[in-house]
């Protein structure tokens, strides 16, 4: 193939591989960098220059996070809100796209309408805050699941993926005495597993990487996420959750400092992603396609 | 055939409109078993919310709650404009920090799905796409925690380059005047690598034999893409710009209620970030919602204005 292209096009290749490669590194760079601080003495992760890797290693940033208890919270509620939530999620999104897809459902433009009309609007923060605060769910660990319990646009990508699966299926199972609820759950439910789980990965990203909701509907400590607790450290430099954090004893060498603390509790909260998304990539690329395409 | 295991017989004696429509309604019984919870979700948590917009109306009073609230009219659009200039730098903020967005950010994708295109070395191409979509997977909070570490102005890696220079270290969060431009080149960073993918669906659609009868016809690879790939990425080009334009008085709250700081207040606040903070930590409850709903209503109407200016100029719209 590299045979094949003039000289033209060989120099043209290069300019773009040089170009790519520039952006990748950039892209790249950020994560080596935390890394390498958050493995970092105290001494070394403050010295000027580029950090790829820990000149001088610890692990006492590390140490100094996983025996905090503000982490392990986060690591729980965010794992209980990404499990349940997503699972709920899907199942609800499923529930409702099945009947959406059938043409011969009563009214159906009706009720169709009735949630694609929601994309276009929204009470906004203030009124929505108040409705949550009127409902009682404030300070509960359910307000993370279900005010977004569904998504419209995913919920809608379900409902054109049934679509597309042949109605012979159904009515043959129909015949044979099935009601609509049998055929949703033993037919259309395995043959669709690559959209459901393409949902699913969406969803269970979104619930991991939430912060704002936790922020404003949770004040008990108990109950905050990985994101709350990472921004307080970062963003509001809450310097009694730092405090406890590094816990310094009052003699002796820093063994850590702010710097490399903040840094192994973001590669904390971010590792997880990392290591999973190259993986599930093609989920969410294929789900887009299927979403833009048949829109 | 499936349709005819739904047909209605009715029998022979003519029954009324409402007895027709429950007959429909009884045979799809286990799909409205179904459908019913979602419908009341919406019901609750999208249409729901819209009973609490009238406090744009009125005064909020804690102790009345909504419904016993005084109605105030305007008073609320009135003092948005009037009372002091901070409601409207807030608007300049808003829209210049979209505009730049806009300009910048949109074509950003665009023109690394031609580059992503253009590569030929597939594993190149697979890796570099993998890595491209890896800042969209994370949070803003995240983003802040690299943001600041990077952009430091005394170890960051930005700072330090710049300085191999000769040039002053520049303080990017922290100096009003650099805080848009962060915004912007961070926000794209984040989100160029992820917004190729609906573009390069739209050209690997692109009918190969139009590229063929070019090549034959003598056009040098430029004017192919002149030619043919801007053509035909055109319609998903002009949807992703209604949606855009739609988003205009948007400007990245995550983004922005993250990065900001007081030091950059004056350039970096946005219209959510002030009804969050005036409106959900101050309390100010009617007068934000007022703004709130301000800012609905344009957006809505300016996609309704795009939406309209596409249709004028050929291509298909969103609606």
């Amino acid at each position: 193939m590299l045979m094949r292209m003039t000289g033209g096009e060989k120099a043209f290749q290069i300019v773009l591989v040089v170009f790519i490669t520039t952006l990748c590194a950039a892209m790249v760079y950020p994560f080596v960098h935390m890394l390498s601080i958050s493995l970092s003495t105290p001494a070394e992760a403050l010295r000027s220059g580029f950090h790829l890797y820990p000149k001088e290693a610890s692990l006492e940033a590390y140490k100094k996070v996983f025996s905090s208890e503000g982490v392990w919270i986060g690591y729980g509620n965010t794992i209980f809100r990404t499990v349940i939530g997503t699972c709920l999620s899907v199942a609800v999104m499923m529930l409702g796209a099945y009947p959406l897809s059938k043409k011969y459902l009563p009214h159906r433009t009706f009720y169709t309408m009735f949630i694609v009309v929601t994309m276009f609007f929204s009470g906004g923060l203030i009124p929505t805050y108040l409705l949550i605060k009127g409902i009682g769910l404030l300070d509960s660990r359910w307000v993370l699941i279900i005010p977004g319990l569904i998504s419209t646009f995913s919920m809608l990508i379900m409902r054109n993926f049934f679509m597309s699966i042949p109605s012979e299926l159904e009515d043959s199972a129909k015949i044979d005495g099935a009601h609509d609820m049998r055929v949703l759950f033993s037919i259309v439910m395995p043959l669709s597993k690559p959209i459901l789980a393409t949902v699913a990965l969406w969803t269970a990203v979104n619930h991991w990487n939430a912060w704002f909701d936790a922020l404003i509907y949770i004040q008990d400590s108990t109950k905050m996420v990985l994101q709350i607790y990472l921004r307080r450290l970062i963003v509001d430099n809450m310097n009694q959750d730092l405090q406890r954090l590094m816990d310094q004893s009052m003699m002796g060498v820093q063994a850590v400092i702010p710097e490399t603390v903040k840094a192994a509790v973001l590669m904390v909260a971010t590792i997880p992603i990392l290591a999973v998304y190259p993986f599930l990539q093609k989920y969410f690329v294929k789900g887009i396609m299927i979403g833009s395409l048949k829109g | 055939m499936g349709k005819q295991l739904q047909v209605l017989r009715t029998r022979g004696k003519a029954t009324s409109g409402w007895q027709q429509i429950w007959k429909q309604y009884k045979k799809c019984r286990y799909l409205f078993i179904l459908l019913f919870p979602v419908l009341l979700w919406y019901a609750l948590f999208s249409y729901g919310p819209l009973y609490g917009i009238q406090l744009a109306f009125k005064d909020f009073k804690i102790m009345e709650g909504i419904s016993g609230s005084p109605w105030v009219g305007f008073k609320h659009f009135e003092m948005m404009f009037t009372a002091s200039n901070d409601f409207l730098h807030i608007i300049r903020n808003t829209v210049i920090i979209s505009f730049y967005h806009i300009i910048f950010g949109f074509p950003a994708p665009i023109i690394l799905a031609l580059i992503f295109n253009e590569l030929r070395l597939e594993i190149f191409k697979k890796i570099s796409q993998t890595i491209s979509y890896l800042p969209h997977f994370l949070s803003w909070v995240v983003m802040a925690g690299l943001l600041t570490a990077m952009l430091s102005p005394s170890t960051g890696a930005v700072n330090q380059i710049i300085q191999l220079f000769g040039l002053k270290a520049i303080y990017f969060l922290g100096d009003p005047d650099w805080f848009r431009f962060t915004l912007v080149v961070s926000g794209i960073w984040k989100e160029v690598g992820w917004g190729t993918i609906i573009y390069l669906a739209a050209l690997a659609a692109i009918d190969p034999h139009l590229y063929e009868a070019a090549v034959v016809d003598g056009a040098s690879r430029w004017k192919q893409t002149l030619y043919i790939t801007l053509p035909s990425i055109l319609p998903v080009v002009a949807i992703m710009f209604i949606l855009r334009i739609g988003s205009i008085l948007d400007a990245g709250f995550d983004q922005v209620l993250n990065l900001y700081n007081p030091a950059v207040m004056a350039t970096g606040d946005i219209l959510d970030t002030y009804v969050y903070r005036v409106g959900l930590t101050q309390m100010q409850y009617s007068f934000t919602t007022a703004v709130g709903l301000f800012k609905n209503v344009i957006a809505f109407a300016l996609v309704l204005g795009t939406n309209y200016l596409v249709k004028r100029a050929g291509q298909e719209g969103l609606l």
